[in-house]
């Protein structure tokens, strides 16, 4: 079953001289359980996509439906709400909120969501262990390196135990070694859980990754592939 | 809630620095205010406690016509009933009876009109305190056939102690009243006014004078606490009704009442300028703190947090730096204003010379009433509910993907 359907989704912006038609007619099915790429180049529009499937920011025309819901009859109160219980976020940068401590940033969500504080308190442990930081739980970003940071995110993504992730440019700002550990626990999860991932990237070791790699360009997709295996997407170099 | 206070405070020693400065402003300006309105309080507390002393009392019972008509035939007995009435009334410290009229005053040349006062010399001593600013003679005993006269009257007159005084007037109902009287002593009025006119003379004398046998014009009274006034004479209001009439020292004395309150709202003008000032340098802060988090509040509301509660953590911020600055500022005055209230500070030189002419002790007086902190609380309080509304509303208006890209 799609956990995401898009129908003919277009994203203009009103540009003080040209209009920019960021994404032009995209229809896509993500299925439940993929661990998708979207590729392109700078201005392609992948953040104007990311930030309409995961209800940031509203079409232009076009459907969004997550799980059923269409996002577009939903009022921004309760949009909001929707990415509390159903999306999991990770950003390129400057994910966490500084003040608080890696397990403060995870119990975050919990604590928008209501859960119990004891309750909260373990499953968010849980998580930053699950990402390798059990012993950094009372670390604060600025004590963090760029890679453990993004690590933390990711742990903050799955608080709400949402089904779907996504992750626009996540590796964007690591080094190759962070960038893969990063990668190896999304996949993880992934394969563990069965959360669907989606994540934009321009980087070919994270396209490598991927078992779907959809290319926009202009605003459009210009090729859509699944690959079977992580280890077969080796015949496709 | 709980959290987001946590969170809102943890914001705030992000850029501990800043946040130090904009509560030591609200800080000193607490304190500055605070002091500036205590030193003003204290000296119009003074200034009516002088009013009070130099003649008309906190209060005073008359006959109803006697303010618009004082003639010697608007007066009144002080019936038993009357008395008890007073003496139900709590808070009462003093009543002093009075017979007061005018006369003429003739010295063997000269003639001058006066104020007669007839008073029962040991309470009335106790209200004004005449026995302490006599300059020659005795103060009057009760019974006495003479009079006390101020000096500047005595000096236009050309009469001294020992001497002997014409009054001539209008007694009760037209009757005449003419007399010869010694003069007893000399006082030096405080009130220059008073010095130029006043007379003093025993109460029974004086209704002998005026054929007024047992006629009161007055009853002057002192109260415990000078705040306490209109809270009495209300109690006396419901109690006492015509003919007489209530009269508290504001409406007695509304030049008084004019001068003070000319003098408080410049005052606040001043206030107000130090707040605004105080005011846009917490709005810069606020502003700042706001725009360089542009991204964060992005993220949170990206991942869920309604605009709504990221509105009130913002408020919260405001708040714990205006409550912060409040508390301290008003925790530092206190001890400071406690101890200028023990010890007021002496006037020295011409200003000092020039308050003792006056009657006046040559000391700036401070005031410890709450007036003095709810004044500036309060202002600062709506200050900060002003500036709480930008970063409310910035909160509210919050784009989260334009945010993100910030
Ligand atoms: N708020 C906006 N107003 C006007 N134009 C915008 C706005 N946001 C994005 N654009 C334009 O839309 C197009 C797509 O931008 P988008 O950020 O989605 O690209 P991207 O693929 O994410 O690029 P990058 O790889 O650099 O992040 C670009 O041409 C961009 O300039
Ligand atoms: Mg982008």
């Amino acid at each position: 079953m799609s956990i995401i359907t898009i129908n003919d989704l277009h994203k203009v912006y009103d540009g003080t001289q040209v209009e920019v038609h960021a994404v032009n007619g995209v229809t896509l099915n993500i299925e439940e359980g993929e661990f998708s790429a979207l590729v392109g180049p700078s201005g392609s529009g992948k953040t104007t996509l990311m930030n309409m499937l995961g209800g940031l920011d509203r079409p232009t025309s076009g459907q969004v439906l997550i799980n059923g819901t269409d996002l577009s009859q939903l009022k921004d109160s309760e949009l909001i709400d929707f990415r509390l219980h159903h999306i999991g976020f990770v950003f390129q940068s400057y994910n966490l909120i500084p003040v608080l401590t890696a397990l403060e940033n995870v119990e975050f969500i919990m604590h928008l969501q209501g859960v119990p504080s004891a309750e909260r308190h373990a499953r968010a442990r849980e998580l930053l262990e699950a990402v390798g930081l059990g012993d950094r739980l009372n670390s604060r970003p600025g004590q963090l390196s760029g890679g453990q940071q993004q690590r933390v995110a990711v742990a903050r993504a799955l608080a709400s135990k949402p089904r779907y992730v996504l992750a626009d440019e996540p590796t964007a700002n690591l080094d190759s070694h962070s960038t893969e550990n990063l990668l190896d626990i999304m996949e993880e999860l992934n394969h563990k859980e069965n959360i669907t991932f989606v994540f934009s990237t321009h980087d070919a070791r994270v396209v490598k990754k991927a078992h779907r790699v959809i290319v926009l360009e202009d605003g459009k997709v210009i090729s859509d592939e699944v690959r079977e295996k992580v280890g077969a997407s080796n015949s496709n170099e | 809630m709980k959290t987001d206070i946590k969170l809102a405070w943890r914001n705030l020693w992000r850029n501990k620095r800043r946040t130090i400065i904009t509560i030591a402003s609200i800080f000193f300006g607490v304190i500055l205010s605070t002091y500036m309105t205590s030193m003003q309080e204290g000296s119009y507390e003074k200034m009516v406690e002088n009013a009070v002393r130099f003649y008309s009392g906190h209060i005073q019972i008359q006959n109803e016509d006697f303010w618009e008509n004082k003639t010697i035939n608007n007066t009144f007995e002080e019936t038993d009933s009357l008395k008890t009435k007073i003496a139900s009334v709590p808070g009462i410290q003093l009543v002093v009876p009075r017979l007061e009229s005018f006369a003429l005053a003739s010295s063997k040349q000269l003639t001058k009109g006066a104020m007669v006062l007839g008073v029962d010399p040991q309470k009335e001593d106790q209200l004004t305190e005449i026995s302490k600013k006599m300059v020659r003679g005795k103060y009057l005993k009760k019974g006495s056939d003479g009079i006390l006269m101020g000096e500047t009257l005595a000096k236009y007159l050309q009469v001294d102690v020992g001497d002997t005084l014409v009054l001539l007037g209008q007694g009760y109902h037209g009757i005449n009243a003419a007399g010869l009287f010694p003069i007893r002593g000399i006082f030096k009025h405080p009130s220059p006014t008073l010095d130029r006119q006043l007379i003093y003379m025993d109460l029974g004398t004086a209704q002998n004078f005026y054929s007024a046998d047992h006629l009161l014009t007055s009853l002057a009274m002192l109260v415990n606490e000078a705040d306490e006034v209109p809270h009495i004479v209300k109690e006396l209001k419901a109690k006492i009704h015509s003919p007489y009439r209530i009269m508290s020292w504001d409406e007695m004395q509304p030049e008084l009442v004019q001068q003070i309150n000319g003098d408080r709202d410049s005052g606040a003008i001043m206030k107000m300028i130090l707040f605004l000032v105080i005011g846009f340098g917490i709005l810069g802060t606020i502003i700042m703190m706001v725009a360089e988090r542009r991204r964060e509040f992005g993220v949170m509301v990206s991942v869920g947090m309604q605009k709504i509660r990221l509105a009130w953590m913002l408020i919260y911020e405001t708040f714990i730096i205006g409550l912060l600055g409040i508390l301290s500022g008003s925790l530092a005055a206190l001890p400071i204003l406690y101890y200028q209230y023990f010890h007021p500070i002496k006037l020295g030189g011409q200003a000092g010379q020039m308050m003792v002419d006056m009657g006046f002790e040559p000391y700036m007086y401070f005031s410890l009433a709450p007036k003095v902190f709810t004044f500036q609380v309060l202002i600062i309080f709506i200050i900060i509910v002003v500036i709480s509304i930008y970063p409310f509303v910035s909160a509210l208006i919050l784009k989260e993907n334009k945010a993100l890209r910030a």
